[in-house]
């Protein structure tokens, strides 16, 4: 079944101070698709989320989002297209001066081609973050939230518009091991009950592991295996950058049978 | 000399987005309102100070000049056009420049390097609209007020002087404070800290947004703007004073 392309890649190249932080990417994801993006430190991941969205401009090459080329799209042409995106920041990307209840609030009520009537803000809100288990933080500042709350409040942000596709920077990057599972349950859960096209970057194998094999039980509230033709197992493809290069892109068959030593260095080590 | 070119040129970039802002929507006017209130109220206790101060020394460095030509009742005449022509918009710039034009880098550039820029630009801001523009117009709005009041209590540091030390008359002070001032003065006078404060809040800004590499980038940026806003004002006073002088 061929589905929409809501992020397509064209021999897109970036370059920062001569630099290259991508290199000649090509890569086309589809609605519906789980993309696992795995790479070191400085492999050029984030970027690439910045350059799908339009928040970094590429030096060379063509960049789509949902089918519209946004390579030269001005700022404020982007932002209907960017309504439609969900973004998680490495490290929550929180407004530090504006409360829990604002921060998630903020795309409701700034992103124009929303419109989301003011009665309606309060309510989206409490069900986003009920939706990460927060729903008892509205007052709070993100100072007063741990590494992984905040985390938390990132996904309720990036999933309060319900877009249909939600880009997730690192979601597990420097947490203790329970707090990056409650959050990869999280992500799963977003993907699964939301259906959303989860595009995730990170340098733990296990989460692409997680999000290839597992889904969201909603009667007993926790992930489970999934069974065989669940579109975890079925539409989940992975990609590996090194240095602003992609070097592999396919299924996880593909990625554990890779014979290139990159590649099966950084993921055999975590399976 | 290509890195400075290169650095005007994003410069002029951003005060062209800049200035086209102030005319688009949205408008965020309650952002303008604070930063209203942080450059303006924020600097009034300091801007206070410095002004009736600078009157004060004024007045002293000049009597002793004035002494010698048998000339000590052009005190006041002397205070103000120094004041209102060159020392007041000045100096309140500098003032405002080591207060705001840091506290805008600053603020901007820790934004910029926890993603908070990119958030912002992710959910529907368009921080020039956000962040600089009510910033530009806050600063254009207040600097102008601050260098009158700073002004105005400048020249009565200077009387304060005349009455008690040189043993002038309020009338005559005042008289020739006020007889000494051509509308050239004024609008010398206006014209300055309304430029002075463009120059400000768009390097404040400026390097904000350029912030990279964590806490020490958020320092250098901060240091940065408060040097070449400082330097930026003494060029523009250069050139606005020689259009004034030959009018």
């Amino acid at each position: 079944m061929s589905t929409a392309s809501v992020v397509r890649f064209e021999h897109v190249s970036v370059e920062f101070d001569g630099d290259l932080a991508l290199n000649d990417v090509s890569f086309d994801v589809r609605a519906g698709e789980t993309r696992v993006i795995l790479g070191a430190a400085g492999s050029g991941k984030t970027v690439l989320l910045k350059v799908a969205m339009g928040l970094v401009r590429p030096s060379a090459g063509r960049v789509f989002l949902f089918d519209t080329n946004i390579t030269h799209l001005r700022e404020r042409d982007l932002f209907s297209l960017r309504s439609r995106v969900g973004i998680l920041f490495q490290e929550g990307g929180l407004f530090d001066s504006l409360t829990i209840e604002e921060n998630v609030a903020y795309p409701l009520v700034n992103q124009a081609s929303i419109k989301c009537p003011a009665e309606e803000v309060l309510p989206r809100v409490n069900q986003a973050l009920q939706f990460v288990e927060l729903g008892h933080t509205l007052a709070k500042v993100p100072s007063e939230l741990s590494g992984g709350m905040r985390r938390r409040v990132g996904i309720a942000r990036a999933g309060v518009t319900e877009p249909p596709l939600v880009l997730y920077d690192s979601p597990t990057a420097g947490l203790d091991p329970i707090t990056a599972n409650t959050i990869m349950a999280l992500v799963v859960k977003q993907r699964d009950l939301r259906n959303i096209t989860p595009i995730i970057v990170t340098h733990r194998a296990q989460d692409g592991y997680l999000l290839a094999n597992y889904c969201w039980n909603t009667a007993e509230s926790k992930v489970e295996r999934a069974t065989a033709g669940h579109r975890a197992t079925e539409q989940t493809e992975y990609m590996v950058m090194c240095e602003g290069k992609l070097v592999f892109q396919g299924p996880e068959e593909a990625l554990s049978a890779s014979s290139d030593p990159y590649v099966s260095k950084f993921v055999r080590r975590n399976h | 000399m290509k890195q400075l070119i290169l650095t005007l040129q994003d410069f002029l970039y951003l005060a062209g987005r800049a200035f086209r802002a102030i005319f688009r929507r949205p408008h965020y006017f309650a952002d303008q309102s604070i930063q209203a209130d942080v450059i303006g109220v924020g600097s009034l206790p300091i801007v206070m100070l410095i002004g009736t101060f600078s009157g004060v020394v004024m007045a002293l460095q000049m009597s002793r000049a004035l002494s010698t030509y048998g000339a000590v009742s052009k005190t006041g005449e002397i205070v103000a056009i120094t004041l209102i022509r060159e020392m007041g918009p000045v100096l309140t710039a500098l003032l405002v420049a080591g207060r705001n034009a840091s506290g805008i880098a600053s603020e901007i550039g820790s934004m910029k390097v926890t993603e908070q820029i990119d958030a912002m630009r992710a959910l529907g801001t368009d921080p020039i609209l956000k962040l600089v523009k009510p910033r530009l117009i806050a600063t254009s709005l207040v600097l102008p007020l601050l260098t009158v009041l700073a002004d105005f209590l400048g020249i009565a540091g200077g009387f304060l002087i005349a009455y008690f030390m040189l043993n002038l008359t309020a009338s005559q002070y005042w008289t020739s404070a006020y007889q000494a001032l051509e509308y050239n003065d004024i609008a010398q006078g206006l014209v300055k800290p309304f430029l002075f404060a463009v120059v400000i809040s768009l390097v404040g800004c400026f390097y904000g947004l350029r912030t990279t590499g964590g806490t020490q980038g958020v320092g250098l940026s901060t240091t940065q703007a408060v040097v070449v806003a400082s330097v930026w004002i003494f060029v523009i006073d250069v050139f606005v004073t020689q259009v004034f002088v030959n009018l």
